[in-house]
């Protein structure tokens, strides 16, 4: 069952990368949306969610026809010499996708639940708006981006169908544990699919384990 | 404290549209803004401050202009120098009450650590009767505590004015009557200039040096206070 191992270090890769890249995108995003004041701020909204909501084999086809060879992006890429179709990279972009909207989502909500009232006492009390930022607005919602970023984090290492849309099903290279579990069905392999099961099911368990540990006590208090 | 109000302001909403237009000037010590709530006593108390801005009009405190839409001058919040004491207080729910008393003191992108020594930090936890409490969250002071820390956290930055937006609402009625005397000592000891606005005629009666008067948005009428027994205040 050695090989097990191979996907699961895998999965963990692209869902740790996508997690962090989501950490930036989506906490940055999400700060946004709390704070424009304009008509479009929903359709804003509406349109970066539509990944939790549409299908993933939807979300795959539309990133290969930007992404593939001779895609918008892809062949633009392709020219600098990056390749994103069939590789764990791609993987992460598929996996990013898809858990973006968990991020955003928490990292607005986060943001707007902050009392803009402590913001202006921190105001007459000489405190830079950026020191404000980091501060006084960003530790009151880190308890909401983090719980969005451990949910973020779950749904990419479960991430199926837009990652075989993109990265295929290459073991070693692009076969995640969620692929490798339908590769292993496919073919019969009873116990290995078994094994995959357990392994993917213990990781999970640690990883809402380590939420519970992660999300500082202290912000228990932050609530009002 | 020579201080001039003369803004206007319109605010609206989908349901309805306020306009404030507050004229006054004073060099009482004590001042109190007084009127029902909703009359702007607050949007007032906020442009003073810097966090509303009027759409025009003039604010000068000692001769130094801080807002003057004609001349195009709109000092920031953080260059006033003013203290302003919350409601509801806007304590940091996140820091103990060192770290909240400390917040102004300590500059840069990080807030101070939670036994962040500082003179100053320590003579208002002393001066105050916090010192027990320094360790403590603000979700776990009563009241009064809690309004302590934010008194002394607006006046440890030696504030030029104390802006006081209804101090005493949130209290109950004895412990109202003790920190309004405790607030009128600490005034005169410190002779800072005070500015507060209040639906309670008890801290007319109290703090009003001068007394004025706002009702639907803009300033009736402007007097001296000559004691509460000589006037029926509403």
């Amino acid at each position: 069952m050695e090989h097990a191992w191979v996907p699961l270090l895998l999965s963990l890769k692209v869902a740790g990368w996508a997690t962090a890249l989501n950490l930036v995108f989506g906490v940055a995003a999400g700060l946004g949306l709390a704070r424009w004041r304009s008509g479009a701020r929903d359709v804003v909204d509406s349109l970066l969610t539509l990944p939790l909501v549409m299908p993933p084999t939807v979300l795959g086809y539309y990133l290969l026809v930007l992404l593939g060879r001779r895609g918008v992006v892809g062949g633009w890429l392709d020219r600098l010499g990056i390749q994103l179709v069939f590789t764990w990279q791609g993987a992460v972009i598929a996996s990013m996708i898809v858990a973006f909207p968990l991020v955003l989502k928490s990292a607005r909500a986060a943001f707007e639940s902050v009392d803009p009232q402590l913001e202006r006492a921190a105001r007459t009390l000489g405190i830079s708006e950026t020191a404000i930022f980091f501060r006084v607005t960003l530790p009151l919602a880190t308890r909401g981006i983090l719980a969005g970023t451990l949910l973020s984090f779950a749904r990419a290492l479960g991430e199926f169908g837009a990652t075989l849309m993109i990265a295929g099903n290459l073991p070693g290279r692009t076969q995640t544990l969620s692929v490798a579990v339908y590769a292993a069905v496919q073919a019969g392999d009873d116990s290995t699919a078994n094994f995959l099961v357990l392994v993917t099911s213990a990781t999970c368990i640690v990883v809402l384990l380590l939420a519970g540990r992660l999300v500082p006590q202290h912000s228990l208090m932050t609530s009002r | 404290m020579p201080l001039a109000v003369d803004i206007r302001k319109t605010l609206r909403s989908a349901e309805r549209r306020f306009t404030l237009d507050v004229s006054f000037t004073t060099t009482a010590k004590r001042v109190v803004l007084f009127g029902p709530s909703g009359a702007g006593k607050s949007l007032t108390l906020q442009a003073i401050a810097g966090l509303l801005r009027p759409d025009e009009g003039v604010i000068a405190l000692a001769g130094e202009t801080l807002f003057d839409s004609a001349r195009g001058i709109d000092q920031k919040p953080q260059a006033r120098k003013l203290a302003y004491l919350f409601q509801d207080y806007a304590l940091f729910p996140h820091l103990n009450v060192r770290q909240n008393i400390a917040f102004g003191l300590h500059e840069g992108w990080l807030n101070p650590r939670r036994r962040f020594a500082h003179p100053d930090v320590d003579y208002w936890l002393n001066a105050l009767d916090l010192a027990s409490l320094a360790g403590n969250h603000p979700a776990q002071l009563s009241g009064g505590q809690k309004q302590r820390v934010a008194l002394a956290r607006a006046l440890v930055a030696k504030p030029r004015l104390l802006l006081l937006d209804k101090p005493f609402s949130a209290l109950d009625g004895q412990l109202r009557e003790r920190m309004r005397r405790e607030l009128s000592e600490l005034q005169q000891r410190l002779d800072i200039p005070m500015l507060l606005i209040t639906h309670d005629a008890d801290d007319v009666a109290a703090f009003g040096d001068q007394v004025v008067q706002v009702n639907d948005g803009g300033v009736r009428e402007q007097q001296l206070f000559t004691g509460y027994a000589a006037r029926s205040v509403l």
